[in-house]
């Protein structure tokens, strides 16, 4: 299946895209997104590996299964406040 | 109450917004930006968010925090975009019967909004470098705010 990934902050400025198509199996998990997403590109590995990921506005853990329709958005830690 | 917005913030308004005869006590956290990180100098600031999630999470510590103490009044407000030194990113106003709640509340707001909301910022260094901050990550390279790297 292909997911939808919404980027942010360091992470869309590196790739260059707010949003990033992966490919993954049915049923992939949060940590299976991650690994694809590093494995796509390693530049971003070291805060990949600090990223959260959200599904339809959620924080999700890493066993979370995801869905071609989720909202999903890769959440690099957040500076916000 | 929560707000985004790429407005400068006016406290006036928000004061306004939280006042009530059943209110003792008001509080009003501002975050502002400050000119120097250790021996860096900011020469500005831009904010980015995840809108449609971060409104969500505003909204559920508004709720955890009527949950744990007496709160009349809370307007949040975070500021999107690109602010000048000394401008507010956030204002946090409580009102409660009572002063412990206020303080007590606030400070907790702001520092779960800094942990868990959506939001990112990118330094703008007086040096021509911009860098966004990501807490605890590797650092990640400054690069010249024109986005060209070397």
């Amino acid at each position: 299946m292909t997911v939808q990934v919404k980027m942010f902050a360091a992470a869309k400025d590196e790739i260059g895209q707010t949003v990033v198509a992966i490919e993954l199996p049915e049923g992939a998990t949060v940590a299976q997104l991650r690994q694809a997403l590093i494995d796509r590109f390693p530049s971003l590995g070291p805060l990949l590996q600090r990223a959260m990921f959200a599904v339809d506005r959620c924080y999700a853990d890493e066993a979370a299964r995801l869905g071609p329709d989720d909202e999903i958005a890769c959440i690099p830690p957040v500076s916000g406040g | 109450m929560v707000e985004l917005t790429r407005d400068p913030i006016d406290t006036g308004e928000l004061l306004t917004r939280v006042a009530s005869y059943q209110a003792g006590a008001v509080v009003l956290f501002l975050g502002t930006t400050r000119q120097f990180t250790g021996s860096r100098r900011t020469e500005s600031l831009d904010y980015e968010c995840y809108e449609e999630m971060a409104v969500d999470k505003l909204n559920e510590l508004e709720g955890e925090a009527r949950r744990r103490w007496p709160i009349v009044h809370c307007v949040m407000v975070h500021r999107l975009g690109h602010l000048q030194l000394g401008e507010a990113s956030i204002a946090i106003a409580v009102s409660s019967p009572h002063r412990q709640a206020a303080f007590e509340s606030a400070n907790w707001l702001i520092d779960t909004v800094k942990q868990v909301v959506p939001i990112w910022k990118k330094e703008n260094w007086a040096d021509g470098t911009s860098q966004w901050v990501h807490p605890g990550a590797a650092e990640t390279p400054p690069k010249p705010a024109d986005g060209h790297v070397p």
